[in-house]
């Protein structure tokens, strides 16, 4: 963050900053915004929750899209699957571990526009204290002028991963070792 | 042997109610220890949970008729030979069992109760849910239950070990009056 801010500064120094990159805050205040999860039960159907607090930014440039960037910061204990006593084993030490680890994130290291609205976004995720690469496809749904004077921007996206490449190693069987992710980010241009 | 109360003895029901609630007490607290720690595919996976709320609202329900059996009831008065500090710490002992055990039950139905779903009792009935959508309240329900159930059984051993000291060093009838003599 330094680094960048540090480049930035330079970059103004000498008066050759290209079009600014628009920024982004996640509208997560007018919940515009969602971390949907779900994991096979049993191999007989799907178990589906959220994260409800998460917050983050990201840059995208119309212009320049490989330059865009992301970082979504998600408070683990905020799951959600609709069960307290589920939520309750999920955020206790056979999963997320909350009180050790209270801290997840996201932080996109490339973006690859693959074609109009498609693109491949990579970043490092950080979940149980394990921060591995993930690599999530995004479609660019729209962007534009809102109803009140601003200006908002979003994205989908969708990607898989492990549990136990991030450390949760709790049986609940083969067909339940992947957790599917959507993420759907509108955010307002600052 | 008579079922009430006297000033000197404990009749047959407050006897049996007390190492029923005894038996019931250090039962759940084993199986609820055991049973969180299960993996998803044991078969007491879900029957562990279930028998030990059933139980304990059960348990509950006989702590209130205890109590209630114990209100209309004549107390026996300590022994001449318990010295003050000694009644005074077994009373308040005793207030504190009983106030742990009903924070301990409370705070086992508002975990389950959380997220407003009603508490299953054996497939008979459901208590419905009341206090629920707290911020993260199976959490802290949870963390109180826990730690309250430990404090209970640290008193409760405490409680035990001054029944066994009046027993076999003061060689008095404390101990044999709980078993009805």
């Amino acid at each position: 963050m330094r680094k960048l801010l540090l480049s930035a500064a330079l970059l103004g120094l000498a008066g050759a900053a290209p079009v600014q990159a628009a920024d982004y805050v996640i509208d997560t205040r007018g919940a515009h915004a969602y971390i949907h999860f779900k994991v096979q039960h049993l191999g007989y159907s799907w178990l589906g929750g959220r994260f409800n607090d998460f917050g983050g930014e990201f840059s995208y440039d119309e212009s320049n899209p490989s330059a865009a960037s992301i970082v979504v910061n998600i408070d683990p204990a905020s799951i959600d699957s609709n069960h307290a006593e589920r939520d309750k084993h999920l955020r206790g030490d056979d999963f997320l571990n909350v009180k050790k680890y209270p801290e997840a994130k996201f932080v996109s290291t490339s973006f690859e526009q693959n074609g109009d609205d498609k693109a491949t976004l990579t970043g490092d995720f950080t979940l149980h204290g394990v921060t591995k690469p993930l690599t999530i496809d995004v479609e660019h749904i729209g962007a534009g002028p809102d109803p009140w004077g601003g200006n908002r921007r979003g994205f989908h996206g969708i990607t898989e991963f492990k549990l136990a490449d991030h450390g949760i190693d709790y049986d609940l069987g083969p067909a339940s070792q992947t957790v599917y992710l959507e993420l759907s980010v509108e955010g307002v241009r600052r | 042997m008579q079922w009430r109360n006297d000033t000197t003895r404990y009749g047959l029901a407050a006897v049996l109610m007390h190492w029923l609630v005894a038996l019931t007490v250090f039962g759940l607290f084993g199986l609820g220890l055991w049973m969180t720690g299960l993996t998803y595919y044991d078969q007491w996976y879900r029957l562990g949970p279930w028998w030990h709320k059933s139980i304990g609202v059960s348990l509950f329900l006989l702590v209130l008729v205890r109590l209630g059996w114990r209100a209309l009831n004549p107390q026996p008065v300590p022994l001449p030979t318990h010295v003050g500090w000694e009644r005074r710490l077994s009373k308040a002992t005793h207030e504190l069992l009983y106030l742990l055990l009903f924070a301990i039950m409370i705070s086992g139905y508002l975990i389950s109760t959380a997220d407003g779903r009603a508490l299953e009792v054996f497939g008979w009935f459901a208590l419905p849910a009341t206090l629920h959508g707290i911020e993260h309240q199976e959490d802290i329900a949870g963390t109180i239950h826990l730690t309250l159930a430990i404090t209970l059984m640290a008193l409760a051993s405490l409680h035990a070990l001054a029944a066994l000291k009046h027993h076999f060093l003061d060689r008095d009838r404390t101990l044999l009056r709980m078993l009805g003599r």
